[in-house]
């Protein structure tokens, strides 16, 4: 078995591929019959037997040209693969239970087009298409995201079949792609905003009543508190400020991993967290994240919703 | 792989295999029965409503009971479901119904193995040269449609033109295993009943009618050719069976009998030999008509004591055997008392008034008698015709005393009674008398149409004589042909009565390509290949060197279609070219570009680097730009000179700039 996974690894170089684009060369393209093809042959060879035993020379013809056309096309099979060019893009974060979808940039450079490309992840659905004459597309490959963490979908697999089906030709292509979890939200309604957890501290985090000064801005931050004017009278190179406000915001949400229900896992209360963090972003509100190992300081936007979620996602994995 | 199979059909998909069904299964409504083929028709043209209108596909009980039904009525037809024409009527059925079921991948798949077969079982019936052209047109159009469930929606001239590449690939790979792919001559097992229904020619007996009938066809019964100079066409006589077995009715081959052994016969040539080689079409029979008197046989043929040449086999395909004849010769001078008896007998009690005629002439030599029997048909008022009227009892004495209107089996047979009733050993022989030179091949045209009906008698020390009694009553049949010895009134196929020039020259061009045709495809056995293999320095092959250079050629031929298909990588523009190679020169001169870095970076970076190639990097930074992302810049052939001009205008490199 394990001689067995040694020889595979080396026959299908299983390492990701580090180098980019990853370009489809004859050791990395294998090719079978396929079960349409076993058959091709099958129906060949008694048609053969029937042709020499009615001595019929057409017969031969057809049986040699079908033999000839069916060669030609495991060429034509194998060169719809051989050449393609692979680059891998970022995948778009998505939540545990939704469909990650990989983008695969290919580059067809041959004259032809290539037809009927099925890229897949192990044991996932696979999607199929077409790259015209020297041209670019973009493949999304989808992986049905189970849990939350930072997703591996591991090498794909990319099969043909084109042109008559009677072979199958593949290749892994072992791109290194990942892609951010969230935890799957769950909805249970907003804690009240007036959070005794966060209560002694609200000073020491960024309100939005009174100004309290500058400091450079993360990206986490609003773009209507950069100080724009500030910003203006300084050289380009030095980084955005942005005002800081101290104090005051009664609208302030703390989501705070303690007012989770305790009594379930910590997936469950992450869930918990998650669907909170999606509804208070929904409601437009300024929230802040207290998780035991990090805290997000209150604000409101896409950012934040991104940075809290992925805090979410990668929180306990090292 | 059980995902791709049960995927279902897309609508785009049916109309090609209906056109699949549609094209293998048409052709066999030429010998289908009529029933047969309207409905196979029928349940196709409803299973295109069906598609037109996206109707839901009957039920399967439907189905069901159309299968029982023809499969019934096929069985009721032909009186068996195993025979080759219930099998191939079978075939063409399941062809036409199997698309009112066809939903998934695994359906079509069905349906395009179906067809392969199909076009197989076409050629029991012809391998014709229209038929190998619709080989072509049937394959393309099955590959095509392999391309379109493979493929998906693509537009048809896509299809076509992979369709034609494949088979510009597939066509030397087809050509050489069909020359070096080791022959086995059939049959591996036994054919059924049916296997060659459907041969003409000769049969293995002779009644009145028999071969009036023959000469009703028009086909091709063999081709010669002769290595020197063509005899003359009264001398064309190819031997066929002997009769010498009569039951007042019919003349039969008799059975030797068992006992004495065969001797075998002799033949002495007295003149001039002529050698020949005959094209046989498969007639399904041992004899082999050879020109009267032959002297040399082709391999595995026998010369049989009625001194006919009889192939070891039936000939059960067209074939090619070489001879030399002998026109004068002297045969079976000494003959087995066995075969004279034979010759001399007759059936007691019949024709009484033709023995009491031969009696008469008992007394005369055997000669004599011969002459005075043709002198007979000569004289008296007998005539040649296609239509004779139906003789009763005593046929014989009907035709020489009352209806004297016969055709050559009435001459032969009549002849052939008289001098056995006279005491003189007679038989009749079949065959075939003359042949037309077709003047685009050179090759001697035989059809069966030139069927004829001669007597033969032995004389003591000259052997067997041939006496042809058509020749006495008309002679031009056999100087001129059938088509002159008739009136215009007699039925005969159109194309033996040719008078047009231009349509008998269509014809001569026709049966030339053909009779290459024939040669070079249809007659490619074992031993053709062993002739074609030695003439390409391969003597004596064996399986063994055949696979050898089969697979040699097989390979050589593979990696030239892949080499010829190699993905070509699109020629990089020129610009780009002449860009690079200025960027390898500054690379010499100590600044290195990165990949990610745009013309224009560059340019800066080199400014700021090595300020003495500051301006010309920025002149051929600007030209590449432009010829790269302008694309209504008017000038690109001068920007190109002044890209190429840059990069000449690049100062020498020094090793010790760096």
């Amino acid at each position: 078995m394990r001689l067995l996974r040694l020889f595979q690894r080396w026959l299908f170089r299983l390492a990701p591929d580090e180098k980019l684009p990853i370009v489809l060369g004859q050791r990395r393209i294998f090719i079978v019959p396929t079960r349409a093809g076993a058959l091709f042959a099958a129906v060949l060879t008694v048609m053969l037997i029937g042709a020499i035993n009615y001595n019929l020379s057409l017969g031969h013809a057809l049986i040699f040209l079908l033999a000839g056309v069916g060669l030609a096309a495991m060429v034509q099979t194998f060169h719809n693969l051989f050449g393609l060019r692979l680059l891998p893009g970022r995948a778009e974060a998505v939540f545990a239970g939704d469909i990650a979808r990989f983008p695969l940039q290919l580059e067809n450079t041959r004259r032809q087009s290539r037809r009927a490309l099925e890229f897949s992840f192990q044991n996932q659905p696979s999607v199929s298409l077409d790259i015209p004459p020297a041209t670019q597309a973009t493949v999304a490959i989808p992986y049905a995201a189970q849990r939350r963490g930072l997703l591996d979908p591991g090498r794909v697999t990319l099969i043909t079949r084109y042109p008559l089906g009677l072979f199958r030709a593949w290749s892994y292509p072992y791109p290194v792609f990942a892609c951010l979890v969230y935890p799957q939200p769950i909805r249970t309604p907003l804690p009240g905003s007036a959070s005794q957890a966060a209560g002694g501290n609200r000073s020491e985090h960024g309100g939005q009543d009174d100004f309290a000064g500058l400091r450079p801005r993360q990206d986490s931050d609003p773009t209507r508190h950069i100080a724009w004017k500030t910003v203006a009278r300084r050289p380009d190179d030095l980084p955005l400020l942005v005002k800081q406000f101290a104090g005051g915001g009664a609208d302030d949400l703390w989501l705070d991993w303690s007012q989770t229900p305790a009594d379930r896992d910590d997936e469950y209360r992450l869930s918990v967290l998650a669907g909170w963090v999606v509804a208070a972003d929904e409601q437009r509100v300024r929230y802040g994240l207290g998780l035991p190992t990090q805290r997000i300081a209150p604000a409101q936007g896409e950012a934040q919703r991104a940075a809290c979620l992925h805090a979410l996602a990668l929180y306990g994995t090292p | 792989m059980n995902g791709v199979s049960s995927r279902p059909l897309e609508h785009g998909e049916t109309p090609w295999l209906l056109a699949v069904a549609l094209i293998t299964g048409s052709p066999h409504a030429w010998h289908l029965p009529g029933w047969l083929s309207a409905l196979c028709g029928g349940v196709l043209g409803w299973r295109l409503w069906l598609w037109h209108r996206r109707r839901a596909l009957p039920p399967r009980w439907w189905l069901a009971l159309l299968v029982a039904g023809s499969t019934a009525g096929i069985g009721w037809q032909f009186g068996t479901l195993l025979g080759r024409d219930a099998g191939v009527a079978l075939l063409v059925v399941f062809m036409a119904l199997k698309p009112l079921e066809m939903a998934r991948r695994r359906d079509a798949l069905v349906v395009i193995m179906l067809g392969y077969f199909l076009l197989l079982s076409h050629y029991f019936y012809s391998q014709s040269i229209p038929t190998g052209l619709w080989l072509l047109i049937a394959v393309a159009l099955l590959t095509g449609t392999l391309i379109r469930l493979h493929g998906g929606a693509q537009p048809i001239v896509a299809i076509a033109r992979l369709v034609g590449l494949l088979l510009a690939q597939a066509l030397p790979l087809m050509l050489i295993l069909y020359l070096f792919f080791p022959r086995i001559s059939g049959p591996l097992w036994g054919l059924p009943q049916d296997a060659h229904s459907g041969l003409s020619g000769l049969s293995e007996q002779m009644a009145p009618g028999s071969i009036s009938r023959l000469i009703q066809s028009s086909a091709i019964a063999f081709r010669s050719r002769f290595a020197g100079t063509l005899p003359e066409r009264a001398a064309l006589y190819w031997r066929g069976p002997v009769f010498d077995d009569y039951d007042g009715l019919t003349w039969r081959a008799s059975t030797p009998s068992a006992g004495t052994p065969a001797k075998s016969p002799t033949i002495d040539a007295l003149g001039e030999t002529y050698a020949y080689t005959t094209l046989l079409e498969a007639h399904n029979q041992r004899w082999l008509l050879a020109l009267d008197m032959p002297t040399a046989l082709p391999a595995g043929a026998a010369l049989a004591p009625s001194l006919q040449v009889l192939s070891s086999e039936p000939v059960r395909a067209r074939a090619q055997f070489p001879f030399v004849a002998v026109l004068d010769y002297r045969a079976n001078a000494m003959e087995t008392t066995d075969i004279l008896q034979k010759t001399l007998s007759l059936p007691a009690n019949i024709n009484p008034r033709t023995r009491a005629l031969a009696e008469q002439w008992r007394s005369m030599p055997p000669e004599k008698i011969a002459a005075t029997a043709l002198a007979l048909f000569e004289k008296e008022n007998f005539y040649y015709t296609l239509q004779p009227p139906l003789l009763g009892q005593d046929g014989i004495d009907q035709f020489l005393f009352d209806t004297r209107r016969g055709f050559c089996e009435h001459y032969a047979s009549a002849f052939v009674f008289l001098m056995r009733a006279a005491g003189v050993p007679a038989r009749v022989v079949a065959g075939y008398q003359g042949g037309e030179v077709n003047p685009i091949d050179g090759y001697l045209t035989v059809r069966q149409s030139d069927a004829h009906a001669w007597a033969e008698i032995w004389l003591a020390g000259r052997g067997w004589q041939r006496i042809d009694p058509t020749a006495a009553v008309a002679p031009s049949r056999i100087a001129r042909g059938i088509a002159a010895a008739l009136p215009d009134s007699e039925p005969l196929p159109p194309l033996v009565r040719l008078e047009s020039d231009w349509l008998r020259e269509a014809r001569n061009r026709w049966e030339a390509a053909n009779n290459r045709w024939n040669q070079w495809v249809l007659g490619y056995n074992p031993q053709r290949q062993k002739e074609v293999l030695s003439k390409f320095g391969l003597p004596h092959p064996d399986w063994q060197r055949m696979s050898a250079v089969l697979a040699g050629l097989c390979g050589a031929v593979l990696a030239i279609v892949v080499l010829w298909t190699r993905p070509r990588r699109r020629a990089d523009d020129p610009a780009q070219r002449l860009w690079k190679k200025y960027c390898a020169q500054l690379r010499r001169r100590g600044v290195n570009r990165a990949p990610w870095e745009g013309p224009t970076a560059f340019a800066r970076r080199v400014a700021s680097e090595k300020p003495s190639l500051a301006a010309l990097t920025r002149e051929a930074a600007a030209h590449y730009t432009a010829l790269r992302y302008d694309r209504s810049d008017t000038e690109r052939p001068r920007r190109l000179r002044l890209l190429e001009n840059c990069l000449r205008r690049l100062p020498p490199s020094r090793r010790n700039d760096v």
